[in-house]
């Protein structure tokens, strides 16, 4: 086990009010793909950030590999190499002459040799997609914004985290951009077998990669299911201002006229077979 | 006379090379619901940012209501008209509680005090947030504070609302509020609404739809027009709706589909 949180409680002020994060216990294992939802202000990025050792809970505890970071002198350095968080619009943080010094920066602090810190960015870019000749030596500011937040997470993948955490990691990029980072994020996952943990409020970005989906609301972990049986719950989605997944709300609405679909599908090729296959001799128009 | 009128536009940004925009030439209507889709810096923000003045065209024209946004004694008259809303709720609103928020606006176009209490409650109405006077804003919902902003705006009077990705940070709900609310807006009232979105399928509800490329109009159409030359819309790295995507492919399997748009659509004729 990676990752377990234990009556985690956090109560604090936020620019938008007092917050609160009530009992939450979780156990994260390795290679998992972790789906986190909830509606706005229901905890995710607190809990993103407690996972990392970036915030301290009022209450309970956080271990990491055996280690219960909410001690004192913990070594919290080498807790957030192993966990990466990538923020919301990660490239306003980016600050580099270059390309390479902003991803280089993390390991910099590593007391890795040069030459290691070499490898590392030229894998870290490549693994998001970017030519290592092409962009090393080009100014982070006059990147595309796609391209920008592709640094930007570059510069935490250099630190080769266990688990990656992402906060809303597509919002404001067009369909391409979307469509490049979610095979970034399965790559991660299935190839590096990295845990990914990813905080979205598209639906069908959860269900597409998922495992497991945990849904927070008003501080309290709701469900904690596969993404099967959480879309399944589609009064009690709705009800915490989140919706299923377009693909499935169709499958939905064609069971809803009486026809036996399967409405835990969240791909189109999942719902064009089993649609051919149940609606197939109906007269259609 | 269109409400908005831009001819022969281009715009580049100081440091750059390539124009953000190159060579507009568009004119809406008022009361048109006007969706803007394209790429990550295909020049969307910088053509809703010369609706209102933010920014001046580096030649060409852009009339509102006939007025040319370069003549600066039109500036505030088109600000009024044409009010914006972006992406980040939680930088737009600047007052301590709701009402002070959306009074705002009237009270430095110098309205006065009974006119403006007016305004407001008509404004929080409108956007189906009565009775959130007293709030302060901190305490709203991301899709709550957003209807805010727009209530800011309304309570302007303006013929034109310019939305700049204003669900790109909501959860669904949120988008799903906002979109209600542009719609009644556009409907009942009659205000002009151009909406620029990442999501396609809040484009469906749209009269047009402009899609841009390499900082120019690439296609205009309506939404049956646009999502209907699918290679079209993927070669610009862009998507069809999950909708259209999936009558398509059903299409090829051998069901006879008209062309659909939305889910009721889809499924009364599947079923």
């Amino acid at each position: 086990m990676l990752i377990e949180l234990k009556n985690v409680t956090h109560v604090y002020e936020h620019e938008r009010g007092t917050r609160v994060l009530k009992n939450v216990n979780l156990e994260i294992r390795e290679n998992e793909f972790i789906g986190l939802i909830g509606h706005t202000g229901s905890g995710k990025s607190t809990l993103a950030q407690i996972l990392n050792g970036l915030i301290k809970p009022s209450e309970g505890n956080v271990i990491i590999d055996g280690i219960d970071i909410t001690k004192e002198k913990v070594n919290l350095q080498r807790i957030r190499q192993k966990i990466g968080l990538v923020f919301q619009y990660p490239e306003h943080q980016l600050f580099e002459e270059t390309v390479y010094k902003d991803i280089a920066f993390g390991p910099g602090n590593l007391e890795l040799d040069p030459e290691d810190i070499e490898i590392r960015v030229r894998e870290a870019l490549e693994l998001v997609g970017l030519n290592y000749e092409e962009f090393k030596n080009r100014s982070p500011f006059n990147l595309s914004g796609g391209q920008q937040r592709k640094v930007a997470i570059a510069g935490v993948l250099a630190m080769k985290p266990e688990v990656l955490i992402l906060d809303e990691p597509t919002a404001g990029l067009d369909p391409q951009g979307r469509r490049q980072l979610m095979g970034l994020l399965e790559t991660l996952y299935k190839k590096e077998g990295i845990t990914v943990i990813l905080i979205s409020h598209r639906m069908e970005e959860i269900a597409r990669l998922s495992t497991r989906v945990i849904v927070l609301c008003e501080g309290k972990v709701q469900f904690d299911d596969s993404p099967e049986k959480v879309f399944a719950e589609v009064e009690a989605i709705k009800k915490l201002s989140l919706g299923l997944p377009e693909i499935t709300e169709i499958l939905h609405c064609i069971k809803e006229r009486g026809f036996d679909v399967r409405t835990d599908i969240f791909t189109i090729d999942g719902a064009v077979k089993e649609i051919v296959s149940k609606l197939r001799r109906k007269d259609i128009c | 006379m269109a409400l908005i009128e831009i001819k022969g536009v281009d715009f580049t940004y100081n440091e750059l090379e390539t124009p953000a925009l190159a060579n507009i030439n568009l004119s809406i209507e008022a009361g048109e619901f006007i969706a803007i889709i394209g790429g990550n810096g295909s020049g969307k923000s910088t053509l809703a940012k010369l609706l209102n003045v933010l920014l001046l065209p580096g030649s060409g024209k852009v009339l509102v209501d006939g007025m040319d946004t370069a003549d600066e004694k039109y500036k505030l008259k088109i600000r009024q008209k044409v009010g914006m809303v972006f992406q980040n709720p939680d930088n737009q609103l600047v007052a301590a509680r709701v009402e002070d928020d959306i009074a705002f606006g009237p009270e430095n176009l110098g309205i006065p005090g009974p006119e403006i209490r007016k305004r407001v409650d008509q404004a929080l109405e409108l956007v189906g947030m009565a009775g959130f006077h007293d709030y302060p804003p901190h305490e709203l919902s991301g899709g709550q504070k957003q209807r805010i902003a727009i209530a800011g705006i309304i309570a302007m009077e303006p013929d034109c609302i310019v939305l700049d990705e204003p669900t790109a940070m909501l959860d669904p709900k949120g988008r799903k509020e906002v979109m209600d609310t542009i719609h009644f807006l556009n409907k009942e009232k009659g205000i002009t609404i151009i909406h620029i979105t990442h999501f396609m399928e809040e484009t469906i509800g749209a009269d047009r739809i402009f899609v841009m490329h390499n900082g120019a109009i690439y296609k205009e159409g309506t939404p049956e027009e646009i999502f209907h030359s699918i290679s079209d819309i993927k070669r610009l790295g862009l998507d069809v709706t999950v909708v259209v995507e999936l009558a398509e492919r059903l299409k090829k399997e051998g069901f006879n589909l008209p062309d659909v748009l939305t889910i009721s659509e889809l499924v009364d004729c599947l079923c």
